[in-house]
């Protein structure tokens, strides 16, 4: 076998242990690998890099360091020999800061708002935290339960002793978390009827839903508005009319409502034929059927896109300055117009402020719409 | 889908079904009876006229921008509404052109393999997504109207363009009679491309080699239209904006209210085009870009011929429905005093005539047309590319 | 309001309809209670709003006022949600004639759209919104004015720098206005009989409309002047800006009361003229407990000293000297919220007493 051995290559000294290629690991590679890959990929990183590089200075001047953070009027806020070029007007925000919260809610009253905002607080942690207790009572007072405290506490009842408070003082960050809660609370029963509607067997009804739906789906919001707050008034006997907030409000419910639908109709497509079959079979009738096993499942596994509609309905809410209604950003444009704090720097500070509440809002929702996708999806993949 | 589960009621609930029916439309028909009784009255009671009799009144009324001819002393509000539906329509179109394009720029940086691209797109998506349209349409009309400097200051470019903050100034082409030839010229241009393509396509699936189709192409439609300009005694010629004493006078005038509104717009359903357009790239398998890969394809055409074909299947229903959004969000140039249908015509007619149940009637119709229409056109489409399942 | 009965009558009928359909269906009584419900309800709805107003503000204890909310000098809050201006004077001065305390006002903010609304539902018992008096409202809208408390008119405001000294120069200038009022036809209707062109930039309130002015979207801004003087100290360079002399239009200003309540009516016309009475007559806010005092029948009879000329109004005898003590005289108010005492600086103008050649004369209290 010996003249066979070398026709063999058989290797007697071990390979030299060559150094991990550069290219793949430590701080170095990860560059390479993301930032440096081809002669394209370094000149977009280089574009990047200079426009972050350009940009987030002055961002960080402009909001921070040469900011105003105190002052009593726009004299503090005026280019001056100490802050040649002041930033961001924060001192106006400040000085305003109760009325963007709270309108004109009258001051002794507003402990009634707070009360409000914390009853609320309460019930969407109570519905929207997975692993909470009875999440059916939860849902009973979030629904039912708190929009009747609502109504207590910020309408006021004399007979409680809570004095009247008339909604046209009512403005600010209430009046937009009212239009958002009352669109929520309204528009979910509603949307899943109307959902139920469209599959429904009977024409009539699904008729009525398809239509409703299709037309409220078809125009934008600003005119439905407008019809709610010049129509409405028509169609109603002049002692009921309702008054301003309650125009928008019904409008904003209604809009709502037909986006909602189509989320519900999504959530009960995705549930198996075998389910409704199975209920049937069980014998329950069609609402008991719906109740206690079609849409747990149905509203479960849509929740994430529900919830991407109250943020699409809670951006909405600016639009109810179209009828006159002074939500948070219509009481940011009146106190950039106001003359004391006129200064090149106010509206920016005012935008930038209603900016951060509405991002903070809308991004912390959509983080946990997408926390509860995560947690269904693996549920799915089980 | 019970009657077999209770056989014995299938007579009662059809009976059922057929009262609450009728009993719904009773319903249905009552309140809306109701309700017209009531408009009726409280219309009557408020001496306010009905029906559209005020459709060929004079206006009375001027408008900031209009593409049909429109003067506030003879145009009637018919008129008026025309010049802000066109309004509507321009802003739209353009908007959703634009959105289009960078949606999709945004939508792909997202899944750049550059890490920063990526994580700016992302960035661009969450800020722009989180943050009311409202807010940054105000955002962008104070913002492009505080920082383009005055009139008198006015940033006068080459070519006689001038931008300052009453808007950006255009020369406007006047076109002489003989302009018709260039138009039959790239018309026949254009033909060439076509049939050109067609040639080209054919040699390639037959012999495999392929033309530098693009060039020739552009090299028609561009060159032969221009070269005919050239030669006879050009056809077209600018007036020029010029400064008067208060305003701009001539040229072709971009309001900064309309460049606002476009900028938000556009800015706006961009971010939502993108997730449309990254979902849509996901949802094509990896396999079939490595097996594009494995037939020489470059990363280029692979994205051309492979993946985008494939994602604009699950692209195009989402992406209809922003193309509506958009439309939809345009009638918020009312905050701003853009001309559009809801300012002018649910604005300055509604509050003239104040028959507000017909102009709101009218103005719902119309959006509810677009969408229709819109709607319509995406369908086509998507059944132009629908898979053809064999 | 005659045929409100047989509007019931018809929506009942259709009640009565659906009763007969769903006896025959007992499942379906329920939709059938509810539709009835709703019958009854907008049947009931259908009656008339009480039309004694002040028995009504009596019962509240507070006046309902729609104000303007945004137009200094006029009606404005301040953060805190203190009203101030001419037309919250005014409605204080009512306030003080009937509770005999100026702060017994709840003020609502309207605006141009809405205003009419809100008074014809009965949302508000009186307007004091800087409202043009005109014949279609006065006619048409089942509304009536009390007294022109204001003569307005409209004007132009522009920078100092255009150097402009007439609105005749204004040919082809860029024009902020809002829109859906009489401004923006005046404004057309100006410039087409002067042979002028113009570019005019439309808002929806006259808050954007300003707020683009003074960005220099628009060479000149327009409303009525009054309201041009209390804009421009919202600017941020108040100095740099000229009120133009031209008045294109007539716009006498007055509160409104719903049609259909003439003592209301009177009180609110009496409450003015009280005012400018109190100015004829020298009595103010200062030296008024001293004129209690004064031999001056007119005086006396204005301050209720002699002759009882609040009873049928349904207000106490001493209500002219309320409102004097609370508010002040006309001259007072005007001064104070829009003249010489006010950043709006206005001068009395047509507002000046009719002895002082202005149109303000206070009727005979007799």
């Amino acid at each position: 076998m010996a003249a066979t051995a070398d026709s063999f290559y058989l290797r007697t000294v071990p390979a030299q242990r060559l150094p991990p290629p550069p290219a793949r690991a430590g701080a170095i590679g990860w560059l390479r690998a993301n930032l440096l890959s081809s002669p394209g990929n370094i000149a977009l990183t280089a574009i990047c890099v200079v426009s972050v590089c350009w940009v987030v200075p002055q961002l960080l001047r402009f909001f921070l360091l040469d900011a105003v953070w105190s002052g009593h009027d726009r004299e503090a806020c005026l280019a001056s020999p100490v802050n040649p070029e002041p930033g961001a007007c924060w001192a106006f925000v400040r000085v305003w800061l109760n009325y963007f919260i709270y309108g004109f809610y009258p001051i002794g009253e507003r402990w009634r708002v707070d009360l409000f905002f914390l009853a609320l607080a309460f019930g969407i942690v109570w519905l929207a935290w997975l692993a909470a207790p009875r999440r059916d009572i939860g849902a009973f007072y979030f629904f039912i339960v708190l929009p009747i405290l609502s109504f207590v506490l910020l309408s006021g009842v004399p007979m409680f002793g809570l004095s009247q408070v008339s909604t046209s003082l009512w403005g600010g960050i209430l009046v937009t978390i009212v239009v958002a809660t009352v669109g929520i609370v309204v528009s979910l029963p509603l949307g899943i009827l109307l959902a139920l509607g469209r599959r429904s067997e009977i024409a009539v009804v699904r008729l009525c839903s398809v239509t409703f739906i299709e037309f409220v789906r078809g125009v934008p919001l600003i005119t439905v508005l407008f019809m709610a707050s010049v129509m409405l008034p028509l169609f109603v006997p002049e002692r009921f009319a309702p008054d301003k907030l309650l125009r928008a409000l019904i409008g904003v419910a209604l809009f709502a409502s037909a986006y909602m639908a189509e989320v519900v109709r999504g959530g009960l497509a995705a549930v198996p034929r075998g389910q409704y079959e199975a209920a049937r079979a069980l014998g329950l009738p069609y609402w008991r059927m719906m109740a206690l096993v079609v849409l747990p499942q149905a509203l479960r596994v849509t929740l994430p896109n529900i919830v991407n509609t109250f943020i699409g309905l809670f951006k909405d809410t600016t639009l109810v300055f179209v009828v006159g209604i002074f939500d948070f950003l219509r009481t940011i444009e009146a106190a950039r117009a106001d003359p004391h704090w006129a200064t090149p720097v106010t509206s920016v500070t005012g935008y930038v402020f209603a900016a951060m509440f509405y991002f903070a809002c809308c991004y912390g929702m959509s983080r946990y719409a997408r926390s509860v996708e995560t947690r269904l999806a693996r549920a799915q993949r089980r | 889908m019970s009657d077999i589960a209770q056989p014995p009621s299938r007579k009662a609930r059809r009976f059922g079904n057929i009262a609450l029916q009728a009993g719904l439309v009773a319903i249905v028909g009552g309140i809306a009876y109701a309700a017209m009784v009531n408009a009726a009255q409280n219309l009557a009671q408020a001496h306010i006229a009905s029906g559209f009799g005020f459709w060929n009144n004079t206006a009375g009324f001027d408008i900031s921008q209009t593409l049909i001819a429109y003067s506030s002393s003879t145009s009637t509000f018919g008129r008026a509404f025309w010049v802000g539906l066109l309004n509507t329509l321009l802003v739209a179109g353009i908007g959703i052109a634009l959105a289009t394009v960078l949606g999709f720029i945004v939508g792909l940086g997202r899944l750049s393999r550059n890490w920063l691209v990526a994580k700016l797109a992302a960035g661009y998506v969450e800020l722009i997504r989180n943050v009311p349209l409202l807010l940054q349409i105000l955002f962008w009309y104070n913002a492009v109207l505080k920082s383009l400097p005055e009139l008198r200051d006015s940033v006068a470019f080459s070519g006689g363009i001038i931008l300052n903050n009453r808007g950006l100034f255009l020369p406007r082409p006047e076109f002489a009679a003989s302009f018709r030839y260039v138009l039959i010229t790239l018309f026949v241009a254009v033909a060439a491309a076509i049939a050109l393509r067609v040639w080209a396509r054919r040699r390639q699936e037959q012999t495999g080699q392929r033309a530098p189709l693009l060039w020739i192409a552009l090299a028609l439609i561009i060159g032969l239209p221009l070269g005919f300009t050239l030669l006879t005694d050009l056809p077209i010629r600018f007036s020029y904006p010029q400064s008067g004493r208060f305003n701009v006078l001539g040229g072709i005038e971009i309001l900064p209210e309309f460049a606002a509104l476009l900028a938000a717009l556009s800015i706006y359903t961009a971010a939502f085009i993108a997730e449309v357009v990254r979902a849509g790239v996901l949802a094509v398998s990896p396999g079939q870009t490595e097996a594009a890969q494995a037939l020489g394809l470059r990363p280029g055409t692979t994205l051309r011929l492979v993946v985008v074909p494939q994602a604009m299947r699950v692209i195009v229903p989402p992406l209809t429905s922003q193309y509506l959004n958009l439309i939809k969000n345009s009638s918020l140039a009312v905050a701003i005093g853009y001309p559009d249908l809801v300012q002018v015509f649910a604005g300055s007619v509604l509050n003239i005539t104040g028959q507000a149940v017909e102009v709101i009637a009218i103005t719902m119709a119309v959006y509810l047309a677009i969408s229709l229409v819109t709607s319509l056109i995406m369908n086509l489409y998507g059944h132009a590319i629908a898979v053809v399942e064999r | 309001m005659g045929d409100k009965p047989s509007a019931r009558l018809i929506v009942g009928a259709s009640g009565a309809r659906l009763l007969l359909k769903g006896l025959v269906m007992k499942r379906f009584a329920r939709a059938l209670g509810f539709a009835m419900g709703l019958a009854i309800l907008l049947g009931f709805g259908t009656q008339a709003a009480s039309s004694q107003t002040l028995k009504a503000v009596q019962d509240r204890g507070q006046l309902i006022c729609g104000a303007n909310g945004t137009l200094a000098g006029f009606g404005l809050p301040d953060p805190q949600g203190n009203w101030t201006g001419f037309d919250v004077d005014f409605c204080r001065a009512i306030a003080a004639a009937i509770f005999n305390d100026p702060t017994k006002v709840k003020f609502v903010p309207l605006t141009a759209a809405n205003r009419f609304t809100a008074l014809q539902s009965g949302e508000v018992d009186v307007l004091a919104r800087n409202t043009t008096w005109t014949m279609s409202r006065d006619t048409s809208l089942g509304i009536d004015f009390a007294a022109v408390n204001y003569y307005d008119g409209q004007g132009f405001m522009v920078r100092k720098s255009l150097k402009v000294n007439s609105a005749l120069e204004l040919n082809d200038a860029a024009v902020c206005v809002q829109q859906g009022t009489t401004t923006e036809l005046n404004l057309a209707d100006y410039f087409r009989s002067n042979n002028m062109s113009l570019k005019t930039v439309t808002f929806a309130t006259a808050d954007e409309a300003v707020k683009a002015y003074d960005s220099s979207r628009c060479d000149s801004y327009t409303t009525d002047s009054s309201a041009l003087y209390g804009e421009r100290l919202r600017l941020a360079d108040p100095g740099a800006h000229i009120v133009l002399p031209e008045i294109i239009s007539k716009e006498p200003l007055s509160p409104a009361v719903r049609q259909g309540d003439d003592t209301w009516e009177d009180i609110v016309r009496w409450v003015h003229h009280a005012m400018i009475n109190a100015e004829e007559l020298g009595v103010n806010q200062k030296n008024v407990d001293d004129m209690l005092k004064s031999s001056a029948p007119d005086i006396r009879r204005l301050l209720g000293v002699e002759g009882q000329f609040g009873e049928p109004l349904g207000l106490s005898n001493d209500w002219a000297y309320r409102i004097i003590k609370a508010v002040g005289n006309y001259g007072e108010s005007f001064e104070r919220n829009v003249g010489q005492g006010s950043p709006l600086k206005i001068a009395r103008g047509l507002n000046a007493l009719w002895t002082k050649g202005g149109l303000q004369y206070g009727l005979p209290v007799r």
